[in-house]
């Protein structure tokens, strides 16, 4: 059941074949477990590394595989096909994290931090999110001050992804004053004295993947790490949330679909009244609705993907893309724990999973009413 | 080492199978279609030896439809260096007599140590090419081969093949046609690096003219037919356990004739 043939060539089919495959292997049989230990071995980062699913889209002289938008759509679409989006969220933090040092780092800077996250031997995970604040970005509180060849960091941050167990952070820290223009950013290796993981967060969904909570006092980061100039950061993370943007709407729609799925089969099989679920004309109904909400979705995001790489400026129709992909994984995943009934509503049922997993994506990478301020912004 | 690995484009096991209306063949929209399974052991396995020797090449030959570049350009990306893509409407869906002619006359037009095939291709299970193509090349053969160790001099290769119930060790020269069997290996992944190198490497199309082949099938598909529908099965409730298992065995003994 694939759309949209058009933007997937030979190069993505075998992709989505080596990551279909890698899933079946390394990731489904074990899924269950890692829920419930709430992460998954650190190995996995290597696994995916050497097989090269780590560096798509990154430079070849850091180690990564230049390709194109439908290769990283196809690894996040069937790495969420795993049925866990925390797995998807863990693996891929780097997805995150490596953007503003590509962006905006020096080739010391990008050869040191990025080829080792890679191969899969270090975990990089983003800092943003304060205890006091994640949507305003610009008022962050955690202060990194000049001192000598160093900087001196003390604050916190929360809900970090990957962050219990990272190596290196690519850390928002407040260098100048007040708003947006005082915001940098540093990459601290996480064996740095004052670097501490507060408290290992637990989640509604996403349990497979680490979230943390972090502290800093005193933490003597190397002025060498910083990204870019002084008040530079602002910039590189908002230039990272239009991928970040894509990576979630396509993680929605493969959630909904997932759903969807899973319900065709279950109203195929159980019974109810003497017949199949799929002999009431109100589940038929019910199912079809949810298809054309995820056809339209994923139609809109791979237009939207294909435009971004062409070159278009999409950071409105992105957000338009997030909001949607989103609403709709919620809904369906909703209908979709209707449709199984009871069972829905049991640990040992995918689409309990997808109904918490689906939560998230309309909070993390901005909110759906962040979302709509910036759109409203461009619009109106 | 140079490995010669033939290899067959089939629909992915997991894919839903359907006689056409007409019976002809099956209905090919919407298939997903994958590397035979037996010849994926072909390609890791050559792919070991070219790395063991450090040296050589693993050539892909494969024939079929336009679609077929996709199941050779993932070989490609899992390591063989080239490809040679047969492409003839004559030889679509032709039998495995006219395959074996098609892959003998473009393997004598390359150079090789060493010839694989799958011991089977899944989708219509004959299991006769590879056999044939020995045959028709005049060399020797091995089938179902699990485990192969070619000698430092490549002059022969040491070979474990499955029989029945155990293995059997077997000493063939070189070069000879090998048959891929499940436990050969554990296939690579094609790698995105791989996947990406793929793209640029070279891919010979031929037709059977090319070849210098003008092959007649032996054999001609007369009907294709679904296996008959399951039906419901039979329950035996209501009743004491010794006389559930007798009503059990009498009914696999007469009615579904099985013991
Ligand atoms: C599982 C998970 C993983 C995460 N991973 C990371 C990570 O790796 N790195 C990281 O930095 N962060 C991460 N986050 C944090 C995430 O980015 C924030 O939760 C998000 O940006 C929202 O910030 P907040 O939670 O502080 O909510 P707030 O900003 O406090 O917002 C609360 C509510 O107010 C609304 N609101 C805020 N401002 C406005 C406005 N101007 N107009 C209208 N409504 C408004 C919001 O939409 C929301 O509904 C993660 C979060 C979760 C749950």
């Amino acid at each position: 059941m694939q759309s949209s043939l058009d933007y997937f060539g030979e190069t993505h089919h075998i992709l989505r074949q080596t990551v279909a495959r890698f899933v079946e292997r390394e990731v489904k049989p074990f899924v269950d477990e890692w829920e419930e230990a709430g992460e998954f071995p650190r190995e996995l980062y290597r696994k995916a590394g050497e097989i090269g699913l780590l560096g798509v889209n990154y430079p070849e002289e850091y180690g990564g595989s230049p390709a194109d938008i439908f290769h990283e759509v196809v690894l996040t679409e069937e790495l969420t096909r795993s049925g866990s989006g925390g797995v998807s969220a863990g693996l891929m933090s780097l997805s995150i994290a490596l953007p503003p040092i590509l962006a905006l780092g020096t080739p010391e800077q990008k050869e040191r931090f990025i080829p080792p996250v890679l191969r899969g031997e270090k975990v990089a995970a983003l800092g943003i999110t304060e205890p006091g604040g994640g949507s305003d970005v610009a008022n962050l509180r955690t202060r990194a001050v000049r001192d000598g060849d160093h900087y001196v960091v003390n604050g916190s941050k929360t809900m970090i992804t990957s962050g219990t167990r990272a190596d290196q952070v690519t850390l928002a820290v407040r260098t100048g004053g007040p708003g947006h223009r005082g915001i940098s950013l540093l990459v601290v290796e996480t064996d740095t004295p004052g670097f501490s993981v507060s408290k290992k967060l637990r989640k509604m969904g996403w349990w497979a993947s680490d979230t943390a909570e972090l502290s800093f006092e005193d933490m003597r980061v190397p002025a060498e790490n910083l990204l870019g100039e002084e008040g530079a950061g602002f910039y590189g993370i908002m230039n990272n949330f239009q991928k970040e943007r894509l990576y979630l709407a396509l993680m929605a729609n493969t959630t909904a679909a997932l759903a969807l799925e899973e319900s065709i089969k279950y109203a195929r099989l159980r019974e109810a009244f003497g017949k199949a679920l799929m002999g009431f004309q109100v589940t038929r109904h019910k199912l079809v609705d949810m298809a054309t909400l995820v056809e339209v979705s994923r139609e809109f995001t791979y237009r939207i993907a294909a435009k971004i790489q062409a070159g278009e400026n999409m950071v409105k129709e992105i957000s338009m893309a997030k909001i949607f992909a989103t609403d709709i994984c919620d809904r369906v995943c909703h209908a979709a724990v209707q449709i199984h009934g009871g069972y829905g509503y049991m640990r040992e049922c995918l689409v309990e999973r997808l109904y918490r997993d689906s939560r998230i994506l309309s909070i993390g990478g901005g909110t759906s009413e962040i979302m709509k301020e910036i759109i409203s912004k461009m619009m109106l | 080492m140079k490995s010669l690995v033939c290899l067959k484009q089939v629909p992915d096991t997991e894919t839903q199978i359907k006689v056409n209306p007409d019976g002809t063949g099956i209905v090919t929209e919407g298939i997903k279609y994958v590397i035979n399974p037996y010849d994926e052991f072909s390609v890791e396995e050559a792919l070991r030896l070219k790395e063991k020797f450090k040296a050589g090449e693993v050539l892909i030959l494969s024939i079929g439809p336009d679609r077929a570049t996709e199941a050779i350009r993932t070989a490609l990306a899992m390591g063989a260096d080239k490809g040679i893509h047969i492409s003839d409407e004559s030889l679509n869906n032709s039998d495995p007599f006219v395959i074996a002619q098609a892959l003998a006359a473009a393997a004598a037009q390359t150079e090789y140590d060493i010839i694989f095939c799958g011991h089977r291709a899944i989708d219509d299970d004959f299991g006769e090419a590879g056999a044939m193509l020995a045959e028709l090349l005049k060399l020797p053969q091995v089938t179902l081969v699990t485990k192969v160790d070619i000698a430092d001099d490549k002059t022969k290769a040491i070979v474990e093949r499955d029989v029945e119930g155990g293995k059997e060790t077997v000493e063939v020269p070189l070069p000879c046609v090998l048959t891929s069997q499940k436990g050969l290996n554990e296939p690579r992944y094609a790698s995105l690096p791989g996947i990406m190198k793929a793209k640029k490497k070279p891919i010979d199309k031929k037709t059977a003219a090319d070849l210098g082949i003008s092959p007649e099938p032996k054999l001609r598909s007369n009907a294709y037919s679904m296996p008959p529908e399951r039906t419901a099965g039979k329950k035996f409730e209501g009743m004491e356990p010794p006389d559930v298992a007798k009503a059990v065995v009498q009914a696999l003994r007469n009615e579904a004739k099985v013991i």
